[in-house]
């Protein structure tokens, strides 16, 4: 059931979900983006700058969290904006489970006019907040 | 060698002209798991009013990073692509991005500034529609804001 701009209220929560990411997710991310940096898919060479493995794409996390937002409201084209700061890296271990990114999300401000929602997310993995300030605002019908 | 102030308010040429494909639209959306069929069914966008399938919120990552490659390669703003860090990243979208786009980016800096010893290169690519020859204006598609974090030595 896709909700409605009058059925949503701020405060209301999105429900929590744990998105796993591998390193092949990480090796389909940079092909499908052209985002080749080393230190996505090196060990040696994310190590050499100081990281403690290969880490995430910012980008991929950025991706990852909005999914939250589009899976609830059922377009990905009702998405108005969606910004977010990288405030920790997402290190990925060279393993069969990887790791994961949890993201929850709660309904910050309403829009009546324009008939949007704010939707304020926070990423987590590894025990860490892995995003700061990550607010979307979508168009609800 | 530090960041160059003075491209603060730059405009780089636009990028050559970006044609949206319905199956890079199904790679990127497949590549950050997206299931969601509006990505990769026409008849399923079409049910929600698109012209196509749609590409994914941050799909124009794409685009604007191949216009931020500008300034990045440009020997005068001095950036050191191996102290570069992500600190920001924002979409403003106009409309969603359709299969069967040809998009142009234009290239902006916005600010320089000096925090605690590394830079933060703020630009601003605008990305719409290729405009129409001889005269007509290209309709405005997503505004891509992005904030480099250069590290100090």
């Amino acid at each position: 059931m896709r909700p409605t701009f009058d059925s949503v209220s701020v405060g209301d929560n999105l429900p929590e979900q744990a998105y796993p990411v591998r390193r092949v997710d990480l090796v389909r991310y940079a092909g499908a983006s052209g985002d080749f940096n080393r230190i996505h898919w090196s060990d040696r060479v994310a190590t050499s700058v100081g990281l403690p493995s290969v880490i995430a794409h910012g980008m991929f996390t950025m991706a990852t969290a909005v999914r939250l937002v589009t899976d609830w409201c059922g377009d990905p084209g009702a998405v108005v904006s969606y910004g977010v700061r990288f405030t920790k890296p997402v290190p990925v271990p060279d393993d069969d489970e990887g790791t994961a990114i949890t993201v929850g999300g709660t309904v910050a401000t309403r829009d009546e006019e324009a008939r949007t929602v704010r939707v304020d997310l926070t990423a987590v993995s590894a025990g860490d907040r892995v995003l700061g300030r990550a607010q979307v605002v979508v168009r609800l019908p | 060698m530090a960041v160059n102030p003075d491209i603060v308010g730059r405009v780089y040429p636009p990028a050559a002209v970006y044609e949206v494909g319905r199956e890079k639209i199904r790679e990127f959306a497949e590549a950050i798991g997206s299931q969601d069929p509006v990505h990769t069914d026409p008849e399923a966008a079409r049910a929600l009013g698109h012209r196509d399938v749609i590409a994914t919120p941050t799909f124009a990552v794409i685009v604007a990073q191949r216009a931020e490659a500008q300034v990045i390669n440009d020997p005068e703003a001095g950036i050191d692509f191996s102290r570069v860090v992500h600190g920001e990243e924002r979409f403003t979208h106009h409309r969603p991005i359709v299969a069967g786009d040809r998009l142009v980016a234009t290239l902006h800096v916005d600010a320089v500034k000096a925090v605690g010893g590394h830079a933060m290169v703020t630009t601003r690519v605008e990305i719409g529609t290729e405009p129409v020859a001889p005269a007509g204006a290209g309709e405005p598609v997503s505004t891509v804001v992005s904030t480099l974090v250069v590290r100090g030595e």
